[in-house]
């Protein structure tokens, strides 16, 4: 008996490994499928020219050069954040807490800041304060870590909650340090004396951060990728029971990331706070832990196409912000277009690993 | 002192957000499928139900509004609006197989700032002569309780006062429990999330099943969105205000075990954990305590993490797969 099987139309099959410009035409033609997405959106909520949308979109990010200066610094605190969860990524220890790991970092500092300024010489406030700024970092990261490694505890939601308990303890040092009472804010820390404020470089403000995020890239490439530290994390990240068979002590080794990461939030906490914006606030992250999570994933966690991925993320938060300055919309559009753009880069990642066969036509059956 | 009466109906009214959102994530999570968009999920479903209210009370421009309709064209709306965002998940991780976390936090911007750009843009996109989105109206429908519940005293109060999606809530709560526990289909759904080669193997179509259990979790937590601005919030959108009561739902969905019986109970308690620092004594002089309060419920939220993962008791665990996605060919 002759039964006709059905072939379906088309079946996926895994591609091998795509030569690099391949991968990144695709990618490509994700982002401009995206931003023309996007185009069509602004056009149909604001009514405006496409054409001027994306020129606003250039306009925000390098119409002058302040703003220029702005889009890199931004760029470069994002970068550094996306880097300090990178080698946890690495290890499949979905860091979310980057957020709560930056505040702690900068409530120490602040807290150096309000305290010590003016009692200790600036040169020693200034170190107290990196310290203190990535040991608070550090020990956030390591409470879940230390979960983890003992019993399992799944990090996705110990991180996310370690945030929150962060933003409280801001607001309370809030509260404690508000000028004047009762305002909320913390206003400008030590602004007669500059005590604690980091140094300008060159005589530039956005320079300090600048140069801090090149100094992490490329010391995080070289630690992922030439030390032994790093060769353990991706074995942990590739296989967990490789890692056991071969006496790797995966709980030491989680630890020992999750200090490092937490440490790196910490120190863009302290940039933030004492480099950047003199003050602290609950909101003073604006949600970068998150969005970093995402330029770390968009880069395939590797550092240097990560400078691509942050400038990416920071040009169109910048531009969505031009254009819903100028048309009087809600700053939350840049959330929105950047929302669309993830989707875009996010669904094209399978066209790079699988591509799409689609049936033959087989008539001699 | 403290008054038990006004604080049980306060906390069930703050536990329904949380109890959609944990109720949607569990018959998620119970697919595999991780969903961090839920907060994302539930602003698009509270925004989606605004619009069509919006623009229902602005065509009823006399005052004159239907009931029925005043209350499904929100309905609706949310539901439509939380099923899109659930699609868009179900496409990009279970047909493009992409990471569930990165779509999840990309959702959670994208639903957040829908949520929030149409809520502080709407009046001007839509040209109308409103100061502000308060749909009071609209509101009084859905908070409407039973007549005869302010006559029965603190037995009215506790358990008759609410508007009727807070008794969605838990019927929807139950209800879910009963599929997924008593159910061919719910045996089937539990088996995608445990082992989804096995449940392939047998015959169960696993895209299917994440793709409908992924959707209606969504269409659910988007009614905590819906809930929230037009119960809770008495039809008054204000940005950020719905807050962090997404990932609380998700923290939720732990702490329950994943079962919605259990999640029922949990959703009070985190409602009146989410209060508690209003009633807790603290003095003009230490405001600055309020907000250390305001911690009590993710610090519990951990610890009962840390001591489940701690116990490793076997029917307490997450499902399996949870978080991966199911790729035939890679066997």
């Amino acid at each position: 008996m002759k039964k006709k099987q059905k072939e379906p139309l088309f079946h996926i099959v895994k591609r091998d490994v795509l030569p690099w410009y391949k991968a990144w035409g695709i990618r490509l033609i994700a982002i401009i499928a995206a931003l023309i997405v996007c185009g069509i959106i602004t056009t149909v909520t604001t009514g405006l020219n496409p054409l001027k949308v994306y020129a606003s979109f250039v306009q925000g990010a390098f119409g002058s050069g302040r703003k220029i200066w702005i889009t890199f610094q931004n760029m470069s605190v994002l970068l550094i954040i996306s880097l300090a969860l990178t080698p946890a990524f690495k290890m499949r220890f979905w860091n979310i807490g980057g957020e709560g790991q930056v505040l702690v970092g900068a409530l120490a500092t602040a807290a150096c800041m309000i305290t010590l300024g003016d009692k200790i010489p600036n040169a020693l406030l200034i170190i107290i304060m990196s310290i203190s700024a990535l040991a608070a970092g550090a020990v956030w990261g390591l409470i879940p870590a230390i979960f983890k490694a003992k019993w399992n505890t799944n990090e996705t939601l110990s991180t996310l909650m370690m945030n929150y308990i962060a933003t409280q303890i801001v607001a309370f040092f809030t509260v404690v340090w508000e000028v004047p009472k009762g305002s909320f804010t913390v206003g400008i820390i030590n602004q007669n004396t500059n005590a604690g404020w980091l140094p300008q470089l060159f005589g530039s403000k956005y320079l300090l951060p600048i140069v801090v995020a090149f100094i992490v890239t490329a010391s995080m490439y070289v630690y992922l990728k030439y030390s032994k530290h790093g060769y353990e994390i991706a074995v942990v990240g590739e296989s967990e029971k490789t890692a056991k068979y071969v006496g790797m002590k995966t709980g030491k080794i989680i630890i020992r990331t999750m200090i490092l990461s937490g440490a790196l939030c910490g120190l863009a906490g302290l940039l933030l706070v004492g480099g950047i914006n003199h003050t602290i606030t609950t909101t003073i992250n604006s949600g970068q832990g998150f969005t970093a999570v995402m330029v770390s994933w968009l880069a395939k966690f590797n550092p240097i196409t990560m400078v691509f991925t942050s400038f990416l993320i920071i040009f169109l938060e910048r531009g969505a912000g031009e254009i819903s300055t100028n048309f009087g919309l809600n700053q939350s559009f840049a959330d929105i277009l950047t929302g669309i753009i993830l989707f875009f880069i996010i669904g094209c990642e399978f066209f790079i690993s699988y591509r799409i066969a689609v049936r033959k036509s087989n008539k001699e059956n | 002192m403290f008054d038990i009466v006004a604080f049980i109906p306060r906390a069930v009214g703050q536990s329904v957000p949380l109890l959609y959102g944990c109720t949607g994530e569990i018959l998620t999570e119970k697919s595999g499928n991780l969903n961090l968009g839920i907060p994302g999920v539930m602003y698009v479903g509270g925004i989606s139900g605004v619009i069509g209210a919006f623009f229902y009370e602005q065509s009823c421009a006399n005052g004159n509004m239907n009931g029925f309709l005043a209350v499904m064209i929100p309905l609706l709306c949310s539901l439509v609006g939380s099923l899109i965002m659930g699609l868009i998940y179900c496409l990009l991780t279970v047909t493009l197989r992409a990471n569930q976390n990165v779509t999840g936090l990309a959702m959670t911007t994208f639903g957040v700032g829908i949520g929030n750009f149409f809520g502080g843009s709407l009046i001007k996109l839509s040209g109308a002569d409103v100061p502000s989105i308060a749909l009071s109206k609209t509101s009084a429908f859905f908070s409407a309780s039973l007549p005869f519940a302010s006559r029965l005293g603190w037995f009215g109060k506790i358990f008759l006062s609410y508007g009727f999606l807070c008794y969605v809530a838990f019927f929807l709560a139950i209800g879910s429990a009963i599929v997924l526990f008593k159910t061919r289909p719910g045996l089937h759904l539990r088996a995608v999330g445990e082992n989804p080669p096995t449940a392939d193997a047998a015959g169960i179509n696993v895209s299917k099943y994440k793709y409908v259990a992924t959707c209606t979790g969504c269409m659910i937590a988007g009614l905590g969105g819906l809930y929230y601005v037009m119960d809770y919030a008495s039809g008054v959108w204000s940005n950020d205000a719905f807050g962090d009561r997404g990932w609380l739902a998700i923290a939720l969905v732990i702490f329950s075990i994943w079962n919605p019986l259990i999640g029922i109970f949990a959703a009070i308690l985190f409602g009146g954990l989410y209060i508690v620092y209003l009633y807790i004594p603290t003095g003009m002089d230490y405001m600055e305590f309020k907000e250390l309060y305001k911690m009590i419920p993710y610090v519990v939220t951990l610890i009962v993490l840390v001591f489940t993962s701690m116990r490793n008791k076997r029917e307490n665990q997450p499902p399996a797969s949870l978080g991966l996605s199911y790729f035939r060919e890679e066997r």
